[in-house]
């Protein structure tokens, strides 16, 4: 893909990603940090394909690491953010 | 990227993660929102897997699962007053996990060179200031702002360092270059963050947030990876605008909080003149006394509470005051209260209380005139007056929440002392003012037990 193609989808991006944030209700600000963080793992897709080259070498090992460690934010990061929400989620229940 | 069943697994893969975004725009969506995050997480890996793009598959799968299962069980076993450490933990490894891939692309001799080393210094800077933070967080290194002479030089020198190698070895592509760049930044990261402490550590969180989102996004373009784009993209915008609400909500500039701003204003004006004013306390039991006889109670949590561990003994008053005494209860939340942003609503949502009952500043403050009760339960800078009234004061212009305006302020405090920015609170020698010394959980203890003594 050419540059001006992938600078055209980062601008609108940007733009998404403004309105979208804009929208989030303060009281939930700190889920929005564990969301965005968890999503921020996409990196992994980055690092499975570095890491995906079937012969052993240095850029696979270092791949593997990136793998590992996009892996653990990924999961950390939805898991916090279900813990905190879930938190929102049961008071309501309980105030009927 | 010539598959056209994977350009369309990563645009669904998109619109799944960005609604897991627009999810949080209520706490009704909120959790369906997490639930689309994660299916459309996992249908971009397992259609990566699936792509031809990757080939081995037994290493792969082995770090995803051991990654995984490190995650979800630090994700679970973390103490919800934890949260900021863990989240700054989380962050740092994503943007270390950048850095990665950067080295990777480069000794794998990708040509990419300016994308690639963009990506890698924005990770290894988020790696190295979520280090600190989290340190910070942790307790394992004092949480206030650590600043020695030169500082600022030395950052700018280091500025410059990076950006003169990033320079060069976009020129010539030389990897040793490469590997001085990411010292260099790792090290810029650690000194960005070490002066900065305290109550200013939702900016940095969020500061650093955005990093790991720019970084994605610099990993994206040296891919040519348009998912990574378009994520990264949405969280450095996530990042970018709650920096933006936080440094906004204490009316300061990034760069002075970058900084570490009010270290340095600190010792013009505190402590003027303390000597003559007193401050008058009163025991819970008084407090008690004066909340159940009360119309409209408010309650304004600080990071004291968080510490305190008081949130559910609070709800408890809440509750209390509400069904026993029938009295009107409010929470108002200043927006930099704790040490990430929403800490509050959190750690209140963990003990329970209706969200219905719990206000931000903007929506609250008019309110105060016609509360009876104001509570200030280990809050102080976001209460300070002096941010309307004294234009010499270092935190003027910020947004506070107005207590004084109710008819009583209960002050729930160990002491005197100042908070975070170092200026003396006058509100603590105002008239209608009484000081309840003492941990933040026992006052309240004991305010309930003479609650639901009578």
């Amino acid at each position: 893909m050419d540059i001006w193609t992938l600078l055209t989808i980062f601008t609108l991006a940007c733009f998404v990603g403004y309105f979208v944030v804009w929208g989030v209700t303060p009281a939930l600000h700190s889920p929005l940090m564990s969301v965005s963080n968890a999503i921020s793992g996409i990196v992994i897709v980055g690092a499975l394909i570095t890491a995906g080259i079937s012969e052993m070498n240095t850029p696979k090992i270092l791949g593997l690491i990136a793998v590992f460690l996009a892996a653990i934010n990924i999961f950390g990061g939805f898991a916090v953010s279900h813990r905190m929400l879930l938190m929102f989620k049961k008071k309501k229940a309980e105030k009927k | 990227m010539s598959i056209s069943y994977l350009s369309f697994s990563y645009l669904q893969a998109s619109i799944l993660l960005i609604l897991s975004i627009r999810g949080l725009a209520s706490p009704e969506t909120a959790r369906r929102g997490n639930i689309l995050g994660i299916i459309g997480m996992a249908l971009a890996i397992l259609i990566t897997l699936y792509s031809p793009l990757v080939s081995e598959y037994k290493w792969v799968l082995l770090m995803i699962v051991l990654g995984g299962i490190i995650g979800t069980i630090s994700a679970l076993k973390v103490k919800m007053t934890s949260l900021p450490q863990m989240i700054a933990a989380f962050n740092g490894l994503g943007g270390l996990s950048s850095v990665f891939i950067a080295a990777a692309e480069i000794i794998s001799g990708a040509q990419t060179y300016l994308e690639t080393s963009l990506g890698m210094l924005i990770g290894a800077v988020a790696f190295s200031g979520s280090l600190i933070a989290f340190a910070k967080l942790q307790g394992l290194m004092p949480a206030k702002a650590i600043t020695f002479p030169g500082q600022q030089f030395l950052n700018l020198l280091l500025a410059i360092g990076v950006l003169a190698s990033a320079t060069l070895f976009i020129l010539n592509g030389n990897p040793d270059i490469f590997y001085i760049l990411a010292g260099l930044s790792i090290i810029l990261g650690l000194l960005l963050v070490l002066p900065i402490g305290g109550a200013d550590m939702p900016v940095v969180i969020s500061i650093l947030n955005a990093y790991s989102g720019w970084a994605a996004v610099g990993i994206g373009f040296a891919l040519n990876n348009v998912l990574l784009i378009i994520i990264g993209s949405i969280v450095g915008a996530s990042g970018a605008i709650l920096s933006y609400i936080m440094v906004k909500a204490m009316n300061r500039s990034l760069k002075n909080v970058m900084l570490g701003g009010f270290g340095i204003a600190k010792n013009k004006t505190a402590q003027a003149d303390k000597e003559e004013k007193v401050a008058h306390s009163g025991t819970p039991e008084d407090a008690a006394f004066i909340m159940e006889n009360a119309n409209k109670v408010i309650i304004v949590p600080g990071y004291g509470m968080a510490v305190a561990q008081a949130q559910h003994i609070l709800k408890e008053m809440a509750v209390d005051l509400k069904e026993k005494y029938d009295v009107e209860v409010k929470f108002a939340i200043h927006p930099v209260a704790g040490r990430m942003p929403g800490h509050m609503n959190v750690l209140l949502a963990e003990a329970n209380v209706p969200y219905d009952d719990v206000f931000e500043m903007d929506d609250i403050n008019r309110e105060f005139a016609t509360a009876d009760v104001a509570y200030v339960i280990g809050a102080n800078d976001v209460t300070n007056p002096q941010a309307k009234t004294n234009p010499d004061s270092p935190i003027y212009g910020m947004p506070i929440l107005e207590v004084e305006k109710a008819k009583t302020v209960f002050f729930v405090k160990r002491s005197l002392a100042t908070g975070y920015s170092g200026v003396d609170n006058p509100l603590f020698y105002a008239p209608n003012t009484v000081m309840l010394y003492g941990d933040a959980k026992k006052v309240t203890e004991e305010i309930v037990r003479s609650l639901e003594k009578n």
